[in-house]
């Protein structure tokens, strides 16, 4: 009776009871929280791995800021059936420079994590003007907004360096080249291309929207959109060796 | 658990014993929980000890307890995937080392061909081409015999393989100028050959215009490519001019827009997103639409 009795002191302290239950649930928190951040096998060494160019990461905040993530997750499950429509799936390794990542649960439409390279930029642009313009049973809403928008580059400088504060590693040279990387991305003709595909490898280099004179938000939704999946090398990439 | 500073009490209308606890006169009943409850409580705990021995579960200094199952989902679907490629390259073996030609003359092979050809034309081709295959403005209808880059089996196969304008090395490349834009016709000019090119298959052209001045520039600038008659060149890309079909509209503002902005559509190269069994089923169910040479 008397261990059972104990608790009435828990009962008439509020205080002590907060701190009882913080520290219970802290508990359960750490055992399953803290292993991921020293077991070797939670993120798989892989090459090709690098972060996101300037105008990439300006397409994905648009991404994020209109909610794509609401109906499109970016993790294709280790699942047959997910594998034989969408391809590799995900790894961690490829989502370590996503602050935050995109994830997702919620599948109206198909999963992005490996879109990139699969449709032209055409097609993204005139997709995402009116999709049903191309995808008459779609159910996507149109986005023409973003083709009109100018993209705002001033702040691309501070986007970099807050993700390299949340420790994504931009070294100085690339924040100091990032409004020079981000309009070349979206220019073949100009200069700083060969400077950016030496910082940036595997960045497609294009105009997206069809229109180089100006810089829109389509320009770098579609930039962020082509390169979803395709910096992992799968072919030397070890399968056996990454198994859990 | 009634306080014991309160002794046992037992209410009396219900004869339940209660917390003790009392405002007013109000007692709280110490109604215990239903015993089938109870139970399958203490089993789902028991139940974790005899998953943790299983199953992969505690976390240690290097590594995790792996479970004498041994689980891996990431080993599970390694072997249910190359169950299933293994599955596939037994039916689809015929596939591999027959010409495009054999698959389409021999019924087994076509069968397969035909079957895993629309599941991946759903997947990969429809977003751009339709379900049915029939297009969209500056996607090509797959239907008809109208064909940019060929028709024939290999050149289909090819198209799939490597796409138009794509970024694989082994892409087709066809370069359609702006004419317009790069200053080499101006306003005048490309309205005459914009209804010379609209004549070509009987069209009416912009009001105004020469159509003696637009064949001559005509034959100057395009025939080099689309053919002195407008009948294309595969070759190039170069589509046939003086049938009824437009990949980018023939309205006079769409055909006006084609000379003088230049048009580039793009397809993706598919080698690395297709295996070659899945790329051959293709081209020979893309052949068989309807159009195919």
């Amino acid at each position: 009776m008397s261990i059972m009795k104990r608790h009435t002191i828990l009962e008439k302290n509020s205080l002590l009871l907060t701190v009882s239950i913080l520290v219970v649930v802290s508990i359960g928190g750490l055992v399953e929280i803290v292993p991921l951040f020293y077991l070797k096998s939670t993120i798989e060494k892989v090459e090709g791995m690098r972060p996101y160019t300037p105008l990439e990461l300006a397409g994905r905040e648009i991404y994020v800021r209109e909610g794509c993530y609401v109906c499109h997750s970016q993790m294709i499950r280790p699942m047959r059936d997910e594998i034989d429509r969408y391809g590799h799936y995900s790894l961690a390794a490829e989502s370590m420079y996503d602050r935050p990542f995109q994830w997702g649960s919620k599948r109206s439409g198909p999963d992005l994590a490996r879109v990139g390279g699969k449709y032209s930029d055409q097609w993204h642009m005139e997709h995402l003007i009116n999709p049903q313009a191309v995808v008459p049973a779609s159910i996507m809403p149109g986005y023409p907004h973003i083709a009109e928008r100018d993209l705002e580059v001033n702040v691309v400088r501070e986007t970099l360096r807050t993700h390299q504060f949340l420790g994504v590693p931009y070294s100085q040279e690339k924040i100091d080249n990032a409004l020079a990387d981000l309009r070349a991305q979206a220019n073949p003709d100009s200069e700083g291309v060969d400077a950016l595909l030496e910082r940036y490898p595997k960045a497609v280099v294009s105009d997206f929207d069809g229109d180089t004179s100006r810089l829109t938000e389509m320009d770098a939704l579609i930039a962020y959109l082509q390169m979803l999946g395709t910096l992992v090398d799968f072919s030397i990439y070890d399968n056996k060796a990454n198994l859990r | 658990m009634a306080d014991a500073s309160h002794g046992r009490d037992v209410d009396e209308l219900s004869g339940t014993e209660t917390t003790g606890h009392e405002w007013d006169g109000i007692k709280e009943l110490n109604t215990p929980l239903p015993s089938w409850w109870v139970w399958v409580f203490y089993a789902t705990v028991a139940w974790s000890v005899v998953y943790w021995i299983l199953m992969p579960s505690w976390p240690l200094i290097s590594d995790y307890t792996k479970g004498i199952r041994g689980h891996s989902q990431r080993a599970l679907v390694a072997e249910q995937v190359a169950e299933l490629q293994a599955f596939r390259a037994e039916r689809g073996a015929g596939l591999i080392d027959a010409a495009l030609e054999e698959i389409r003359d021999t019924p087994e092979l076509l069968t397969f061909a035909m079957a895993n050809g629309q599941a991946a034309f759903g997947d990969n081709c429809a977003a751009c081409h339709g379900t049915g295959a029939a297009g969209f403005v500056g996607y090509p209808n797959l239907n008809d015999d109208a064909w940019l880059w060929g028709g024939t089996l290999e050149d289909i196969h090819q198209t799939i393989l490597f796409g138009i304008r794509s970024a694989h090395d082994e892409t087709r490349f066809g370069d359609m100028p702006g004419f317009g834009r790069d200053g080499v016709l101006d306003r005048e000019q490309i309205r005459d050959v914009t209804a010379y090119v609209l004549s070509l298959s009987g069209l009416e052209g912009p009001t105004g215009a020469n159509l003696e001045e637009g064949a001559v520039i005509y034959a100057d600038n395009c025939a080099a490519c689309h053919g002195d008659n407008g009948e294309g060149v595969h070759a190039l890309g170069a589509p046939n001019l003086a049938d009824a079909i437009w990949l980018f509209g023939s309205s006079i503002e769409q055909v006006t827009e084609s000379i003088a902005n230049g048009r580039a559509g793009v397809m993706p190269a598919f080698v690395d997103r297709l295996d070659p069994i899945t790329a051959k089923s293709l081209a020979v169910y893309v052949h068989s639409l309807g159009g195919g040479q």
